[in-house]
């Protein structure tokens, strides 16, 4: 394994890890300020406890995905020292916003999770609202770095390097605002689901749960509406990359030859010698329509790239597919689901749907993965678009494979542990009242 | 009016502080739950997981800050630092990384659970090792022992961190930490009388231990910290610092000694906060000892304008949210500095506070 594929591996894993742990990070506190309002205006213990149900399982992803969080900003460092010594001064803008955001974050997360008896009802459901606002932010403002990534702006280009920056403008780059969009809704979108997955699951072993019920329609209500959406976003995002990231796009769309009037290929297998694409499924005119919405548009082929600029194909074309595919899965299971509640005023409970939400579960989280594979593969060979490539930018530290494994074991320990713990803890029903309250009232007892 | 680059260091400097004094408790009150011994152990450990839960992930930000500070502020130095002393900062990650999940892990287990024991000791263990590593960081960019010739390391991955001297500075950190740890945990005990003599114990052995390590760093600093120990003996601002120091240390032991925890607190506070302010200010000008100077690595204005302007701003949120969440769980007792009346009065309000 050679120090450059060592390195990406292990960014890779890093980031594909995190991700999940950020995006239930985000997504969680929404489901319960949700929860905790509805619990507030009608007074339903239900909700109550499912709010609390839901604070546990946070707290335990929340310290995974901060920690691991920590280690990425590290690793910016630790893996490419080139790209940061060209990049800092210019993308540093929305990484301190984040470090702001992630402190009120943490700050009114440990009073969301250990201060149900220790403040008022509305102060508590503020600070769940605080948690919900600055982890969408922080979100937004580590996506906003990334899509500078993409589109490089707010500096002139002298000999290599950049004079005269405007950290303002390189925050606010062309790619940030569908990109941040595309992200922010993936991850309330992939939570949602997963939500509900779980809780039906668990519904169909206790048909008469009002809890679970209650907790489905709070996670289908946010599922749904994210799922109809997305697709819009990512018609923002593709159209925006077929401009300003032609050789991404063609990838993605594993489009070879330069044509006016393109079709679109759905599925198939990029063959990279032959620059042929076997198995796929062709719509005429799909892609010029999507990509520019003009059926005769032309679209940039990959015989338009460089060769030493061309992303790798199979991985970028069949990690689209994919995240194509789940977004238009989950937004058809919604619409059902939707439809059905329209109809009878009630959550739909038949099986298929039931089985049909179940298989959804993981769904959002491998397009969430298959997503950021798209943009950071597709980027390749630049860490910097067309400014400074990924194996120019790669630490001169040996030997990467050892922090790559080291890293990678530490990660897959922790995720079964926390899957474990999970379920045990959270999943299969607890002794709720004594584990909620325990830290707290024994802190008082001790004290009196 | 100092200049934006030494601002933005001396930001980061404090954020440093910051992170020693809260996010060092934790760790301290980690090795505390390592070290908990006889027949209060098990109320020890729960009191120490009561204390930080709520907290810990509040206090851990700081470090963040730290980072951000240092690649937005000072690029290069960022990106030499993290090149030079890839593998201790590799060691501390993975420290912090299973110290936070393995203490969430336990808080959330069941309470009588074997699997449960198991997690204390990673999180007792991994509180250890990472004020180690990041002594072992700290005293790498204070000697000298990183060179960098144009823009590569060329002092090789373990020379400048793994030895005598990073270590007895990684000694130093952590028994640092334990000893502040040690001193919070006495106010955190008020109304636990048996519990609170414990931690009185603990911080009075960890002072004794603190002022061994502090002499053999020091002694050691001639033969591998020259540039540090040339400004700690010849700067005009060494001496109030020292002697702030020194004060500092002995008043906190005195009263330790007299039972003053709140007074002790402050003290150990202002303590930590003297011996990083003369480190930090020994290792001008330079970020990496004699070959990154701040002003050199310093991004341009516009940047640390744009950096610093976002600091001020977000402290405004910050401090106010700092202030709520240590006065929801730490009750009125987070911020008395010290308690005239008699520390026995000040146990007694806080529960009614609650």
């Amino acid at each position: 394994m050679s120090d450059l594929l060592a390195a990406r591996s292990q960014m890779a894993m890093s980031l594909g890890f995190h991700i999940i742990f950020a995006s239930i990070g985000i997504a969680m506190p929404l489901l319960m300020v949700i929860a905790e309002g509805l619990w507030l205006r009608t007074g339903n213990e239900a909700y109550y406890k499912l709010a609390r149900r839901w604070a546990k399982g946070t707290a335990i992803l929340f310290a995974v995905g901060a920690v691991s969080g920590t280690v990425l900003s590290f690793e910016l460092g630790l893996l490419w020292p080139r790209f940061m010594e060209w990049s800092g001064s210019l993308i540093g803008m929305p990484f301190s916003l984040e470090g702001f955001a992630f402190f009120t974050e943490a700050i009114f997360l440990g009073i969301y999770l250990y201060g149900w008896d220790r403040v008022g009802r509305k102060a508590h459901w503020f600070a769940g609202w605080m948690v919900a606002l600055s982890g969408t932010l922080s979100g937004i403002f580590v996506v906003m770095a990334n899509a500078w990534m993409n589109q490089p702006t707010g500096f002139d280009l002298v000999d290599g390097e950049p004079v005269n920056i405007d950290p303002v403008a390189a925050m606010f780059n062309p790619a940030a605002f569908h990109q941040t969009l595309h992200m922010t809704i993936a991850a309330f979108l992939a939570t949602a689901f997963a939500v509900a997955a779980i809780h039906t699951a668990l519904l169909r072993r206790n048909p008469d749960s009002d809890f679970h019920r209650k907790a489905i329609g709070i996670a289908l209500a946010v599922g749904v509406v994210t799922a109809v959406i997305q697709p819009l976003s990512g018609d923002i995002s593709a159209r925006f990359v077929a401009e300003h990231q032609p050789a991404k796009l063609a990838a993605l769309e594993a489009h070879w030859e330069t044509t006016e009037g393109a079709a679109l290929t759905i599925g198939g297998i990029p063959d990279e010698r032959s620059r042929t694409t076997r198995l796929g499924i062709e719509i005429p005119y799909g892609l010029s329509l999507l990509a520019h919405h003009d059926p005769n548009a032309e679209v940039t082929g990959l015989d338009q790239i460089p060769e030493d600029e061309q992303p790798p194909v199979t991985i970028v074309h069949l990690a689209f597919q994919i995240m194509v595919g789940i977004g238009f899965t989950l937004m058809g299971v919604g619409l059902w689901g939707a439809w059905q509640y329209w109809r009878r005023r009630r959550l739909p409970t038949h099986p298929w749907f039931q089985w049909a939400i179940m298989a959804c579960g993981p769904l959002g989280f491998v397009a969430v993965e298959a997503g950021w594979v798209v943009t950071e593969v597709g980027r390749q060979p630049w860490v910097i678009y067309e400014i400074l490539r990924t194996e120019d930018a790669v630490t001169q530290v040996p030997n990467l494979y050892v922090p790559f494994i080291s890293f990678t074991v530490l990660y897959v320990l922790l995720s079964i542990a926390t899957a474990w713990l999970l379920y045990r803890q959270v999943v299969i029903e607890p002794r709720e009242e004594e584990s909620a309250g325990q830290l707290s009232g024994e802190r008082q007892h001790a004290n009196a | 009016m100092p200049t934006l680059e030494l601002t933005a260091a001396a930001v980061m400097l404090i954020s440093l502080i910051g992170y020693a004094v809260l996010g060092g408790a934790d760790f301290g009150a980690g090795i505390w739950d390592l070290l908990a011994r006889g027949p209060h152990a098990a109320r020890q450990r729960r009191v120490i997981e009561q204390a930080i839960a709520p907290i810990w992930e509040a206090n851990h930000v700081w470090l963040i800050l730290v980072v951000v500070i240092l690649f937005t502020g000072f690029p290069p130095a960022f990106s030499a630092i993290m090149t030079a002393l890839h593998v201790p900062v590799t060691i501390m990650l993975v420290g912090i990384v299973l110290r936070g999940a393995s203490f969430v892990f336990r808080a959330y287990d069941r309470p009588d659970d074997r699997v449960q024991h198991r997690w204390g000791r990673v999180f007792a263990i991994s509180s250890t090792i990472t004020p180690i590593m990041l002594g072992t960081i700290i005293a790498g960019l204070s000697s000298g022992d990183i060179d960098i010739e144009d823009g590569l390391i060329t002092s090789g991955w373990f020379n400048s961190w793994l030895g005598v001297y990073p270590f007895a500075v990684g000694g130093f950190t952590l028994v640092l930490f334990a000893y502040i740890a040690a001193i919070f945990l006495t106010v955190e005990t008020v109304g636990q009388p048996d519990l609170q003599e414990d931690f009185r114990r603990r911080a009075l052995l960890s002072a004794i231990a603190l002022g061994a390590f502090a002499l053999l760093v020091v002694l050691l600093s001639g033969d591998h910290a020259e540039h540090i120990r040339e400004e700690l003996l010849n700067s005009w601002w060494t001496w109030p610092l020292q002697i702030g120091t020194a004060i500092a240390a002995v008043g906190t032991i005195g009263a330790l000694l007299t039972r003053r925890y709140f007074l002790a607190r402050t003290l150990a506070v202002l303590q930590v906060t003297f011996i990083l302010l003369g480190w930090g200010a020994s290792m001008s000008p330079y970020l990496v000892v004699d070959d990154v100077r701040y002003h050199e690595a310093a991004a341009p204005d516009i940047t640390l304008q744009l950096m610093l302007g976002a600091l001020a701003v977000g402290s405004l949120i910050l401090f106010p949210s700092l202030y709520y969440l240590y006065r929801i769980f730490k009750g009125r007792q987070a911020f008395v500095l010290l308690d005239l009346m008699g520390e026995h009065r000040a146990a007694s309000t806080h529960t009614s506070d609650e």
